[in-house]
């Protein structure tokens, strides 16, 4: 099928379909979607069998509800990972595999660079959706479909803060851009 | 260690469409996604504004019916809205966020794959520095509240307003983005 081959999708069509299956996971599995909370999982999992004792005094894992059993959210993490191989492998997609372009127009072309910027990246997202309780998928979608007050608290902050920071980081490139279109 | 088969299969089905999706709506792209911190490319907003009010009319519905139950994460907003500024942060820094980032693994994304290894290691900070800060972390805490509690109308209200508000700006940024297109 042409749609399946195809490397993007509508977002108003992708955007329904999400919404569709967010049906199917509160109607069937009557769970929410959502992606953080199993990199806490992941960790509580770890300590208990390293050092169970200091584990139990880690107060996060009481007070946000940690699960102890992988189940729902470690599903939908394997999951994820076979989604995204079959769509882009069925699209012949390998965009995935190169350097953005827009990356190396700004911070240049060193896989080392790129590599080290995405694993303190990636430290300060998951503390931000840990700290707030979710994610975008857990709040981003998941909470504002239930119209929670948490979540489009989380969606509005998240926006802010990544408008004023895409706006600094790329504040010389953007200029370049603007420039050339006068 | 484990729960049941079933959860998890169900996980993994949901996990797999949901992936499936992500990587065909571009998501999973770090180009897609700072631009839409930039304002010059809209697919994240279209994505997510389209998914909660088609997913948000279907779950109250069956809500409505007996048929889903809701699980409405606390309003504890100091926590909400401080973890919000964090995440905006490293969304742009990394051009993902946590489930467009499992995704692109699958396309064999080296900086998913970093960022990834770094979310575990941030997890494990999170989990590790919450106690000295758990008190702040609690403050301003509404318990579950909904916008529907907070304006004292029927769910189905506000999402008829969410509905309109995002058709609005759907058709404004077509607008715009088909003179940008017929300028070039």
């Amino acid at each position: 099928m042409n749609l399946l081959r195809s490397k993007q999708w509508s977002p108003y069509l992708v955007g329904t379909c999400l919404g569709i299956l967010t049906w199917f996971t509160f109607g069937v599995a009557k769970k929410a979607l959502g992606v953080s909370t199993n990199f806490s999982q992941v960790v509580k999992v770890a300590e208990t069998a390293v050092a169970p004792e200091h584990a139990k005094s880690v107060t996060y894992f009481t007070d946000y509800k940690v699960p102890t059993a992988f189940g729902w959210e470690a599903g939908i993490f394997v999951g994820l990972i076979i989604g995204g191989l079959v769509a882009s492998w069925l699209s012949g997609d390998t965009s995935g595999t190169k350097l953005p372009e827009l990356w190396t127009q700004r911070f240049g072309t060193s896989r080392a660079k790129s590599s080290a910027l995405a694993f303190i990246a990636g430290i300060i997202l998951i503390y931000g959706a840990r700290l707030a309780g979710g994610c975008t998928s857990g709040h981003g979608i998941s909470g504002s479909l239930q119209l929670a007050v948490s979540s489009w608290a989380f969606f509005f902050s998240l926006f802010a803060s990544g408008l004023a920071t895409a706006f600094l980081v790329f504040r010389k490139t953007t200029l370049t851009t603007t420039t050339s279109q006068k | 260690m484990f729960e049941s088969l079933s959860i998890i299969s169900l996980g993994l089905l949901s996990g797999f469409v949901f992936g499936f999706l992500l990587q065909k709506g571009g998501v999973t792209k770090y180009e897609v996604i700072v631009k839409q911190f930039l304002l010059q490319d809209f697919t994240v907003l279209k994505t997510m504004l389209t998914a909660i009010v088609v997913g948000g009319f279907g779950v109250y519905f069956l809500e409505g019916q007996g048929l889903a139950k809701l699980s409405i994460k606390p309003a504890i907003l100091v926590a909400n809205i401080g973890g919000g500024l964090i995440f905006g942060v490293g969304m742009v820094l990394l051009g993902l966020c946590p489930g467009t980032a499992v995704a692109a693994l699958g396309e064999r994304n080296g900086r998913a794959f970093f960022g990834t290894l770094g979310m575990l290691t941030g997890a494990w900070i999170q989990a590790e520095t919450y106690g000295p800060i758990s008190g702040c972390a609690k403050w301003v805490d509404l318990g579950s509240l909904t916008l529907s509690q907070v304006l004292k109308v029927s769910p189905m209200v506000v999402l008829t307003g969410l509905a309109v508000i995002s058709v609005s700006l759907f058709l404004t940024i077509e607008f715009f983005e088909r003179r940008k297109q017929a300028s070039v």
